[in-house]
């Protein structure tokens, strides 16, 4: 995006008051440009030399704005300015004329054939009577560096000249010729230099020009304008003529636009016509000038009329989503620099004819014209309105996550039956029924199916129990849920989900157990704190008749009990005829949510 | 060195004649000659022909005589010049195996007079068996008696003595490549990662098994399927509900009191927490109202519904009654808001109270998706089937008109088995009754479509499982769980 730099204190005066920084932030944000950079010209130059003196507080302050790309109306503080005054409601946008001259006191160009050859288009306007100040003469300068850069394609596609007309004597003749052919003293030189001389002074001693000889160089005929006088105004898309140069005291201003795109060198002379004509004696109006090419065809440049389309109220509506009515809209617009009026066809079509004015070339279709209208409503205004979509299962989801980090961790998957003996869920864990903890089945149709588990582990011992054979060590590991009883549910009992995990081998395999315990807390991103700390986990000594005295702990998460680790029982190991020494974690994911 | 100093030679030379004088030539130990011989050998580099010798070599006792001279010098030095010496006293003076032949030795050789005193009879003697042994030892030969008298006296054996005779064999080379059998981090540092050689990798063994986890082939499968759904924009609904009261289980699905699948021989019906405290009141009313009597245009069972049939607890038959309550929440909100069409699904356990046998179990998986919209159809039931199914891999499928007492019409869903070259049943499905949707207060024109399957039947036929307590529960064997393959399902 093309970044323009304004002085801040000239911007505001042209906006008629002073805005904060944070101010005009959003003012630039709303409009949909951004404020890029605040800076000063003394900064820039100190960058540029890696200096690190200490900024003077008398230098001027640059703001550093970011336009977009098709917006070249934007390219200058008069553009912006102006723009931003018409967004503001400040100003109305400006009526843009050809100034009504005849034919004969038209300014002539003559294009010769050669041209086609090398660079065949031009276009030209006059600005009469205009009034320069030093700010205004360098935006005038910068606005053409700025179109260079970008419309222009670095002056390949198109080469703006500006010339003071006084000093020249019409018409003027747009020819290509040989390079031996042509002398002229180029600006900012004294002497006469023959073109092909040119070409390799700057190719030695102008950094900046250099870039551009490449567009004529292997041409045998170079483009060139003339006026009467055979002065040369310039040698396009290079140099200007000394002779013709602009000054602050210039009062005609005579533009030329050559190009091999005629569509861009348009659009490049309207901008510069439309933003300048502002600073000349009859604001906003525009000396035509006559192109005539060889086969006899003439055209008038510049081209000032508006371009009219006709949106319908309900594309706008039904694109941004907002029920405006037609005097909305038409008000939006206008902020948007676009005349705008309700035309009403038929008895239930609402349609708006929009007049785009030459400065917005942008502006190609009615889409165009409905986003400014959604730009001016302010898009954080426009109601959010959502799409149909997915709500997750928050606790799946989890569950899916953590049964796949334990599987990296080495563990073997298992799926085991909700349903369960009494015994094994309690006497054979070494626990005794209180009556209040397990949901208990009425009818079993074996003792299989007598009661609903509390814990996971019978179900992971059941599977060792039956795996005697295979090698050690066994690492299983199991998410599922538990039920308890539940006073406070409408059935009297609640599932909680639990992560199990159990190893067995010759040796117990307690400190793996406990190292997956740390990995299960990491990958939830929780600190190992100390003791009596409730912003991570801790491990605490446990007392649980199913595990062995001493070798078994609590996992306190947040200041709450989440689970517990050990080594099983030798009795409960026993009870479930597993011949060896098993460590066993389990862990009531839920709590992580 | 000796593999160097072997092809080395051989380089310029015909022959290594003999392997032991090209070891003591150079100083090389034999037996590193031998060994690497033989190596050079078994790569072809190099041509051998065995030599055999004989030698006489010292034994343990030979040698410490060479050092230290024969006992019977010993003995003879330990005697005083002039006088005698007291035998006892003479023994203080010796190592008691080398006075011992010591005495024997000199006795013979007269140099001294044996007796209770010990005298010198000579004074001067010569130790010609140390000499003897220390010219064995150097390799040079002895008379013929000299070896008998010292192989009498067990201080020399004879030893066969092994070596090669070397010539250039058809893999000959100055310089021998070891073929390596990995890159090392040293051959990296050291920069002759160019010029190794590998040996010739077995390709036709598999390589060690890995250490890793596994998850578990219905979870894979039941993961497929998740994402199925969500290709489909079904929403997941929770399930973490087991245990169940009647009412949504049965009474809220339009299943009279007196349906068979109420009976405890199939249902799981629960002794604690024995019966539901809490269900919504004014629904509870409208349901009971449908099942007595009817509405919106049915006739209703016409039996007497009982409030404590509904309240009896149970472990839920199936996920449908997680989808009674959510359409039921789905319909108050439409009360106050407009109606939002849903799509959901769930994947989870359920219970039934029947005899465990190779392809039933007590506890299952059920697969349930159903649509919640205005103006669903009968072909929108049977397109999104086609869907579904076809993303499992099964497309070939035809509908069997079926009952199910809370969707009307009821259809089975068959799939052609190319494997078993018949149809099979996959699924059941059907549009819910007005009954059961209306009493929750849904607008006319929203029905409801919904089909179900089991998880485990799907799982059991992608991996080739017949026996479902293989497959699920703790009589798994762990070696096969580890060894199942990836679910592709909804992939390709």
């Amino acid at each position: 995006m093309p970044t323009v730099n304004v002085v801040r204190d000239r911007l505001f005066a042209a906006l008629g008051r002073t805005y904060t920084q944070e101010e005009f932030e959003d003012l630039c944000f709303s409009f949909g440009i951004e404020l890029d950079d605040v800076t000063t010209d003394e900064a820039i130059s100190r960058k540029e030399r890696h200096e690190e003196e200490k900024a003077n507080e008398n230098e001027e302050i640059i703001y550093k704005i970011e336009v977009p790309a098709n917006r070249y109306d934007l390219l200058c503080l008069e553009g912006l300015a102006q723009a931003l005054r018409i967004f503001n409601k400040q100003d109305k946008t400006p009526t843009y004329t050809v100034a009504n001259i005849s034919k004969e006191s038209m300014h002539k160009m003559q294009v010769k054939p050669e041209t086609s050859s090398i660079r065949p288009y031009i276009v030209c306007a006059v600005l009469r009577d205009i009034t320069f100040d030093e700010a205004s003469y360098n935006s005038f300068i910068d606005l053409q560096d700025k179109l260079h850069q970008n419309i222009c394609r670095r002056r390949t596609l198109v080469a703006i000249g500006t010339h003071d007309l006084d000093t020249l004597q019409g018409p003027f003749t747009y020819e290509a010729l040989p390079p031996q052919d042509i002398n002229f003293i180029p600006l900012k030189q004294v002497k006469k230099y023959r073109a092909d001389e040119l070409m390799e002074f700057y190719r030695e001693h102008d950094l900046k020009l250099k870039k551009f000889l490449h567009i004529i160089e292997n041409s045998p005929v170079f483009p060139v304008l003339y006026d009467s006088n055979r002065t040369v105004l310039s040698l396009p898309p290079i140099i200007n003529g000394a002779h013709s140069a602009i000054t602050l005291k210039t009062k005609n201003v005579f533009i030329e636009c050559t190009a091999t795109d005629l569509t861009k060198a348009k659009i490049v002379l309207n901008t510069m016509v439309t933003t300048f004509s502002a600073y000349c004696k009859r604001k906003f109006e525009v000396e035509p000038v006559e192109v005539i090419y060889s086969d006899g065809k003439a055209y008038v440049y510049p081209d000032l009329s508006s371009y009219n389309m006709e949106v319908p109220l309900s594309y706008i509506t039904g694109s941004i989503g907002v029920s405006f009515k037609a005097e909305e809209v038409t008000s939006l617009l206008n902020r948007m620099q676009l005349q705008a009026e309700q035309s009403v066809s038929g008895a239930d079509q609402c349609n708006i004819n929009v007049s785009i004015p030459p400065s917005r070339s942008d502006v190609l279709h009615p889409c165009d014209v409905m986003e400014d209208v959604a730009i001016a409503y302010g898009y954080n205004n426009i109601p959010k309105r959502k799409l149909p979509s997915l709500k997750p299962l928050a606790l799946n989801q989890l569950e899916d996550l953590i049964r796949v980090e334990v599987a990296m961790n080495g563990f073997t998957e298992v799926l085991t039956w909700i349903l369960c003996s009494y015994r094994e869920n309690f006497s054979m864990l070494n626990k005794k029924d209180d009556g209040s903890t397990a949901v208990i089945v009425g009818n079993p149709r074996s003792s299989d199916f007598e009661a609903v588990r509390t814990s996971l582990m019978p179900g992971a011992l059941k599977i060792v129990g039956h795996n005697k054979d295979h090698p050690k060590p066994i690492k299983i590991f199991e998410v599922g849920d538990v039920v308890h009883l539940d006073e406070s549910k409408d059935v009297g009992a609640a599932n909680r989900r639990l992560l199990a995990a159990l190893y067995c081998g010759t040796n117990s395999g307690f400190e793996l157990i406990h190292s997956l315990v740390d990995r299960v807390m990491e990958v939830m991103g929780t600190p190992f704190v100390p003791v009596g700390d409730n912003t991570g986990y801790y491990i605490q000594c446990s007392d649980a008749p199913e595990f062995l005295q001493g070798r078994q702990a609590s996992i306190i998460y947040k200041g709450k009990c989440i689970g517990i680790f050990g080594i099983v029982h030798p009795e409960v190991l026993n009870n479930f005829d597993v011949p060896d020494p098993c460590s066993f974690l389990e862990l009531d994911i839920e709590s992580f949510l | 060195m000796a593999e160097e100093a072997i092809l080395g030679y051989l380089e310029n030379h015909e022959e290594i004649s003999d392997s032991g004088e090209f070891a003591a030539e150079r100083g090389i130990d034999h037996a590193e000659i031998v060994n690497v011989v033989k190596s050079l050998h078994g790569f072809r580099f190099v041509d051998t022909q065995d030599i055999k010798r004989e030698t006489w070599v010292l034994t343990e006792e030979g040698k410490k005589y060479a050092a230290e001279g024969s006992p019977e010098v010993q003995l003879f030095l330990a005697v005083p010049a002039e006088g005698s010496i007291s035998k006892d006293e003479l023994q203080k003076k010796l190592d008691s195996g080398i006075f011992k032949i010591g005495c024997t030795q000199a006795g013979k050789n007269k140099w001294v007079e044996m007796g209770k005193h010990i005298s010198r009879k000579v004074q001067h003697v010569e130790d010609k068996v140390k000499d003897l042994l220390l010219r064995i030892q150097d390799g040079k030969t002895i008379d013929k008696d000299d070896i008998n008298s010292l192989k009498a006296r067990k201080l020399i054996v004879l030893q066969t003595w092994k070596g090669y005779s070397v010539r250039k064999g058809p893999n000959y080379a100055p310089k021998r490549k070891k073929p390596a059998t990995d890159l090392t981090r040293e051959n990296l540092q050291r920069g002759d990662w160019k010029e190794l050689e590998f040996k010739e990798y077995n390709f036709s063994a598999k390589g060690p098994p890995p250490e890793c986890g596994h998850l578990h082939p219905l979870n894979k499968v039941k993961d497929r399927l998740k994402d199925i759904f969500r290709q489909l924009n079904f929403e997941e609904m929770p399930t973490n509900r087991y245990v169940e009261s009647s009412f949504w289980n049965f009474d809220a699905l339009f299943q009279p009191q007196q349906h068979p699948a109420r009976d405890s021989h199939d249902t799981f019906f629960l002794q604690v927490p024995s019966t539901t405290r809490q269900l919504p009141e004014d629904y509870v009313e409208q349901v009971k109202e449908v099942h007595e009597s009817g509405g919106y245009g049915s006739r209703g069972y016409g039996y007497e519904w009982k409030r404590d049939e509904a309240n009896k607890n149970l472990l839920r038959t199936h996920t449908t009654a997680i989808s009674s309550q959510m359409l039921y929440a789905l319909a108050q909100h439409a009360k106050v808001h407009p109606f939002s069409p849903k799509r959901y699904f769930s994947i989870d356990r359920v219970f039934r109270n029947e005899a465990v046998d190779r392809t039933h179990l007590a506890e299952f998986h059920q697969i349930e998706g159903l649509v919640c919209d205005r103006g669903l159809t009968l072909s929108h039931l049977i397109g999104i089937l086609e869907d579904f199914f076809s993303r499992l891999g099964m497309s070939k499928l035809r509908f069997k008109p079926a009952y199910n007492p809370y969707t009307e019409p009821s259809m089975e869903i068959f799939s052609y088995h190319e494997g078993f070259g018949k149809w099979v049943e996959i699924g059941n499905s059907g549009m819910f009754r007005p009954e059961m949707l209306r009493p929750m207060g849904f607008p006319e024109d929203v029905s409801v479509i919904a089909w179900g399957l089991s998880l485990e039947r799907p799982t059991m036929i992608l991996y080739g499982i017949d026996n479902i307590r293989d497959l699920f529960g703790h009589k798994v064997d762990l070696t096969l769980m580890k060894r199942n393959p990836l679910c592709l399902i909804g992939i390709r």
